[in-house]
């Protein structure tokens, strides 16, 4: 089977003014996955599936990842002159990389019987109306998972035929598989509370009250 | 059977509207046949199935944010309670994918083990599968009743070697948790001998059946394509004559060793899906003969393998294998601290019920409720 970057220049020719990343990935088993901007990825979920070579007509795997703001830390060594004489000393700068949405799609081809091509492509940020394309009219198999990953991570899948939310009911506020999700403060009376359970009671039953 | 040529759409006048009236029903979430908590939302003309939109979610607990606020290790017992029939082949994917991210080596024996533990869950899933499909049609109690004796036979195995009966929690990244003795292996040897008998009792009681034919045959069709584009894993798949197993594709763990066939169907309707189990199962049958057979001594561990403690270089990993029910996926994406950073499920039953509407329209309400049971689900599993 191609490699991610044997199939980089190929799709770049077959979708003109497409934006593609080879990303890499350090696990021994190194499936690295091709980065796709939103608004070519339909085009190019269409050539992977038609494509003669690879025919990747089964798509296993849908699922959203969050990645929030981090900053990062990055050393560099660099030339100082002290008092004439040269030193080198390290230096850390901290830039902030914001955060976004991922959707990743993991392809085989069952005709052709190889695979996984890994396929990303990445909002621009972490907010609920930052657009990413679904891809359920190339596979149906996505329908369900794409659901999923609106419902749990809240990526607006333009083009999906039935964007509802899926496991949760509908009518729930907010995201809860995103990294900064809080559960609500649905606290019940428990008689002995204890550790964080005795936190939260503080806030419900005020020890003065119930003396 | 529907009658032939059956408009799907309502009958309409000239007008467009509607003559007659539909009927919307809430069948679920606590009707008999939808195998736990699972609701269908159905329009009806008549008695025929004109829209069906699947509702669940009642047993969602967030099983993927739980385990990404606990340790590798921690997710184990958890993936146990994913589909509840076959926790063995659960363990093996999670393990597996583990085992890919940090490329862990497995040993030898631990590599037979798992293989006949999966093998014999593959067993009892199908056996009840088929009790409960049965039962969904109006068979009522015996053969449900002979398939929980079979699988209890296989389940007091497991509850010997691993101290449970369903949440075995059995299977470690780089090996299984404790080694099985002989003594366990010749009673796993006599139950794989005398299984054939007990399948050809079984489907002595099925495979001809007037009744099971006719409520069957032609119902649930699934074509080629759909299947295809629909990401359906497993005995649906193969059943629609799609030669996709992921035991021959990856050969993940030692299935390259073993002499098997995949049995497929041809027409994709529910009974080709019951005869796709049932052949399974005497493959299963074969695998298992073979590894009971060859199985090496050595360790069961990599004495190498972490279990506290234990971080994984940063980086990301998909492992998938072949579980009764279809494709089971594990993503996990590490960022180099003990929890992971995503941890992702990728549940056969949850992407199969993708076509439930595909296959009832047109058909009997009565019929909805075999060909969900030929879907096989789980609600562990597609609820998370």
């Amino acid at each position: 089977m191609e490699t991610p970057e044997q199939i980089k220049p190929r799709l770049e020719a077959a979708v003109p003014g497409a934006k593609i990343d080879v990303l890499p990935n350090d696990c021994p088993a190194g499936e690295r996955s091709l980065l796709v901007d939103p608004a070519h990825v339909l085009a190019v979920a269409k050539f992977l599936r038609d494509d003669p070579q690879l025919r990747l007509d089964f798509c296993s795997n849908v699922t959203g990842v969050d990645w929030p703001d981090i900053v990062v830390k990055s050393k560099f060594k660099k030339t100082v002159v002290v008092d004439g004489v040269e030193s080198e000393i390290e230096e850390t700068i901290e830039t902030l990389r914001s955060g976004y949405l991922e959707c990743v799609y993991h392809l085989y081809s069952m005709e052709l019987k190889h695979g996984p091509v890994v396929l990303r492509q990445r909002t621009v940020n972490r907010d609920h109306e930052a657009p990413a394309v679904s891809l359920t009219p190339v596979w149906r198999g996505c329908e369900f998972q794409e659901r999923e990953v609106y419902d749990l991570y809240g990526i607006r899948l333009e083009g999906h035929p039935d964007l509802r939310r899926i496991l949760m009911w509908d009518g729930f506020k907010g995201f809860p598989m995103r990294k900064d999700y809080v559960p609500p403060d649905d606290f019940e009376y428990e008689p002995t509370p204890h550790d964080e359970v005795l936190e939260q009671a503080k806030k419900h039953y005020p020890p003065e009250v119930k003396a | 059977m529907p009658p032939k040529n059956y408009e799907i759409l309502p009958k309409t006048s000239e007008t467009g509207e509607p003559i007659g009236e539909l009927l919307e029903i809430s069948m679920g979430p606590h009707h008999p046949s939808t195998h736990g908590v699972f609701r269908m939302d159905l329009v009806l003309d008549g008695e025929t199935v004109v829209k069906l939109k699947p509702v669940f979610g009642y047993l969602h607990r967030n099983h993927e944010k739980i385990a990404e606020n606990i340790s590798y290790l921690g997710s184990m017992p958890y993936t146990d309670r994913l589909d509840y029939f076959c926790s063995m082949t659960n363990n093996w994917a999670y393990a597996l994918t583990v085992e890919k991210l940090a490329g862990l080596p497995v040993p030898e024996r631990a590599e037979y083990i798992r293989v006949i533990m999966a093998e014999l869950t593959r067993l009892q899933n199908h056996t009840c599968l088929i009790g409960f499909f049965v039962q969904d049609m109006g068979a009522l109690g015996t053969p449900l009743m002979y398939a929980f004796r079979e699988r209890e036979k296989i389940l007091d195995l497991f509850e010997s070697v691993s101290g449970a009966r369903m949440m075995c929690n059995y299977m470690r990244f780089g090996g299984v948790r404790c080694d099985v003795t002989p003594d366990w292996l010749a009673q796993a040897k006599q139950l794989v001998d005398g299984y054939g008998k007990f399948l050809d009792e079984f489907e002595a009681l099925f495979t001809e059946n007037e009744i099971l034919l006719a409520r069957t045959q032609g119902v649930g069709v699934l074509p080629r394509e759909l299947v295809v584009s629909a990401s359906i894993t497993g005995p649906m798949l193969r059943a629609a004559g799609v030669n996709y197993d992921v035991r021959k594709v990856d050969k993940y763990g030692i299935y390259g060793r073993f002499d098997f066939k995949v049995p497929l169907g041809e027409h994709g309707d529910i009974y080709d899906r019951y005869m796709v189990r049932v052949l399974e199962m005497r493959e299963s049958l074969k695998i298992l003969q073979q590894a009971l057979r060859d199985i090496p001594s050595g360790p069961v561990m990599d004495p190498k393998a972490k279990l506290r403690g234990f971080r994984p270089k940063a980086g990301e990993a998909y492992g998938r294998i072949e579980a009764p029910k279809g494709e089971l996926g594990f993503y996990l994406i590490s960022d180099g601290s003990p929890n992971p950073f995503r941890y992702r499920v990728r549940p056969p039953s949850f992407i199969n019920l993708t076509v439930l509407e595909d296959m009832c329209l047109g058909h009997r309400i009565s019929d909805t409720v075999v060909i969900l049971g030929s879907v096989d689900i789980v609600l562990g599993e597609v609820d998370r």
